[in-house]
């Protein structure tokens, strides 16, 4: 169990920017069309905002991304991905082929970018999770 | 000099690698086998066809999603793997 960083300099700018780091890594993960990004990245900033919170002010004190939520963020991130691949197969499309999404008011092309949205909110998840789940470990949340 | 048949070995190897170099084709060459067969279809018709301006993205999840569902996987199986590793107290 990693405890607080006794400084308060330290600790009042991990408070500061945490807020800002994450919500650049929901821009990184929502932009991933249209500029450098996507889900691996915006999942990897994510869990630094975690990691960063963890070692400075304490594995206690984290309320949302906890240990025991993260493991089950991670499967369900791969969950969606893999989903998303396997609804178009009830739809008459192929495996991963976006295009035949049930998805209303949307075809086509419109539908493929929709589906790799959602594809990489999942990748996100799935990257989020798993990182803190590891670090949780190494760093022994449990004991 | 007990380790002089390992470097003989490792010369002989990167000698190999080297010669092989030479037939490799330039970075960027347009007439590359790599650069002449799917990665023209991908420049011209992503735009189009999956409607995001930032080509990388679209060949990541869309042409190539198996290959990127595949990352994901491991990912997962990394993190499952330190869970029932590091894992204390549990079955024993």
């Amino acid at each position: 169990m990693i405890d607080r960083y006794d400084s308060l300099i330290v600790t009042f700018t991990t408070r500061l920017l945490v807020p800002f780091i994450q919500i650049f890594a929901l821009y990184v993960i929502a932009h991933g069309h249209f500029s450098p990004g996507g889900g691996f990245q915006g999942g990897a900033i994510l869990a630094a905002s975690g990691l960063l919170v963890r070692i400075s002010l304490g594995q206690p004190v984290v309320r949302w991304f906890t240990h025991s939520r993260m493991r089950w963020l991670g499967a369900a991130g791969l969950l969606i991905f893999a989903g998303t691949g396997i609804v178009p197969l009830f739809f008459g499309s192929a495996y991963l082929d976006y295009s035949g999404l049930p998805i209303p008011f949307l075809s086509g092309a419109a539908l493929r970018a929709t589906g790799i949205l959602i594809v990489e909110i999942g990748i996100a998840m799935a990257v989020l999770g798993i990182l803190l789940t590891i670090f949780d470990h190494l760093s022994g949340w449990d004991r | 000099m007990r380790r002089l048949p390992v470097l003989l070995v490792l010369a002989a190897f990167a000698a190999l690698l080297i010669y092989a170099e030479g037939d490799l084709p330039d970075r960027g060459d347009v007439q590359a086998p790599a650069n002449q067969h799917v990665s023209a279809y991908y420049i011209q018709h992503a735009e189009e066809e999956v409607e995001t301006p930032n080509i990388v993205s679209g060949v990541l999840a869309d042409y190539r999603g198996y290959d990127t569902l595949g990352e994901t996987v491991v990912i997962f199986a990394a993190g499952m793997a330190s869970l029932l590793i590091l894992t204390r107290g549990g079955h024993r």
